[in-house]
């Protein structure tokens, strides 16, 4: 397959989404979306830094000297990480403070550095944008999904917004507290995996062994 | 002439020339990309750092009035919807009377003006601070400044409210936060922190609501007058009461976070006692003000 700037873009969203399709991210994928005005921050740093790191990878990759070329990414990564960090700080302090540890942990996450590597180093950087963004996007619209079935579900809000009312407030909803705890991202990515994998068939993997049914070989 | 030969010549010049035409294996382009790397990004991370460090600067003084708010019980972010402009916090925290404290005599210092004075600051400042010993820095803090900032809520019948800055170290991080007592300066109103960076999930729990909620009506002095409040292992037995072990002084352990609980313990003792503002509560107590 021949990359064009809209199958760069359009590809990580569904069909080879970082999340359902290469497992990379889920860490932050479980801690930052108890709730959705956190998750939106979080898929804004991430998407800008993959989309800049991406474009700052492909415009010098002609220079970087091949056994240092891990390390050079991880600089540049690692610059942006701390200046959308900063800015964060500066014009979002209160979600921030929420997102504490995991705005610098997007310096180790793994969708950032897997795109450099294995886009940026080998295509232009217009390019090398759009996969960026594109694969940004592909996050966010896993987090987002999760964010909003979670707090929803967890806590009766969106945005911090009642919508379902509480029986501690005498509504009708009972919010289940599972939803707020880490395991049930993982549950709800494993769903969207299942879901997604029946609409595309071609996403299953095949097997890498065959389960025998031990009843029928016994003599 | 082809690149290479063209790479090549300039190579042999030597100069700038020759790094940036390197090719891209060799060891001067390995250095050069390293250095020429280095000094771009480290200009674009203290560019920015220096750039936006006043509007965080004001982010934090804007977070740690409204802790103070919180903790004094003048606003409650969860009744409240948890959005606070400037303008409404301003008003509110105008309420509170601000002093700065020579924490030796107890003396409030006129000359030093509350709202400018950083005490973190001072600390590091060897003419504004003093070293502590180390049988007595239980908190883990080395020095701390001569002076602090304290806060007051009055009514018609003396002060109502009384908030202490307090400071020590827990697990990673110097924990930053401000205690209230009620108007005997003994009942505590509530522990809020505005700064750490303890492990998210085990002693950052120091931040959640529901145990900051039961430091509420706990009392930190004992009849001598000594801090003797304490965070214990595990949860608080209201029935039994000893000697060595009085539920109205304990509160409830953080699960998984032993250090960062003995922290907690360590900085009160260390700031409600004598090298703290023991002698600011005694002249309190003497001049009558308090309810």
């Amino acid at each position: 397959m021949t990359a064009t700037p809209k199958t760069v873009l359009i590809d990580p969203l569904i069909d080879n989404n970082p999340i359902t399709l290469q497992m990379l991210g889920i860490c932050s994928a479980l801690a930052v979306t108890t709730s959705l005005a956190p998750t939106l921050l979080m898929c804004l740093a991430l998407t800008s830094v993959c989309a800049l790191s991406n474009t700052a990878v492909s415009t010098i990759r002609h220079r970087i000297p091949n056994n240092i070329r891990l390390i050079v990414q991880m600089t540049i990564i690692a610059s942006l990480v701390i200046v959308v960090d900063q800015l964060l700080r500066a014009f979002a302090y209160e979600t921030s403070k929420q997102l504490s540890v995991f705005v610098g942990l997007i310096i180790t996450n793994c969708i950032v550095l897997g795109r450099a590597e294995s886009f940026a180093m080998n295509n232009g950087v217009r390019l090398s944008f759009l996969d960026g963004l594109g694969n940004g996007l592909g996050y966010s619209l896993i987090l987002i999904f999760i964010a909003l079935c979670r707090e929803l579900l967890g806590a009766g809000s969106l945005m911090g917004v009642p919508l379902l009312p509480l029986t501690r407030d005498a509504g009708w909803y009972e919010p289940n507290g599972l939803m707020l705890l880490p395991p049930s991202a993982f549950f709800i990515i494993g769903l969207m995996i299942w879901a997604i994998r029946s609409w595309k068939a071609e996403q299953v993997e095949e097997a890498e062994f065959e389960i025998h049914d031990t009843a029928s070989t016994k003599p | 002439m082809s690149a290479d030969t063209r790479s090549e010549s300039a190579h042999r010049s030597g100069g700038i020339g020759a790094l940036i035409n390197a090719p891209q294996n060799s060891t001067r382009n390995i250095v050069f990309i390293a250095v020429a790397l280095s000094v771009v990004c480290s200009v674009l991370v203290s560019g920015t750092a220096i750039f936006l460090r006043p509007l965080q600067l004001a982010n934090a003084t804007e977070n740690r009035q409204r802790i103070i708010l919180e903790v004094a019980g003048l606003y409650d972010a969860v009744t409240t919807g948890g959005e606070l402009d400037s303008s409404e916090l301003q008003r509110l925290f105008s309420q509170i009377e601000a002093h700065v404290v020579d924490l030796k005599t107890g003396k409030y210092v006129d000359t030093l003006n509350p709202a400018t004075f950083d005490a973190q600051k001072a600390s590091r400042d060897p003419s504004t601070s003093m070293a502590i010993s180390e049988e007595d820095d239980i908190a883990s803090i080395t020095r701390r400044a001569n002076h602090a900032t304290v806060y007051l809520v009055r009514d018609d019948s003396g002060i109502r409210t009384l908030i202490l800055p307090v400071y020590g170290y827990g697990l990673w991080s110097t924990m930053y936060g401000f205690i209230a007592f009620e108007g005997d300066a003994n009942t505590i109103r509530g522990l809020r922190f505005y700064q750490q960076d303890e492990t998210p999930g085990l002693g950052g729990e120091v931040d959640n609501p529901r145990w900051l909620a039961k430091w509420k009506g706990k009392l930190a002095f004992d009849d001598r007058g000594e801090p003797w409040i304490e965070v214990i292992r595990g949860n608080v037995d209201t029935t039994v009461t000893t000697a060595a072990s009085d539920p109205r002084y304990q509160v409830d352990g953080l699960a998984g976070s032993t250090l960062t609980s003995r922290g907690v313990t360590n900085l009160l003792r260390y700031w409600l006692g004598k090298d703290g503002f023991g002698p600011y509560l005694k002249r309190l107590k003497r001049s009558g003000e308090l309810q």
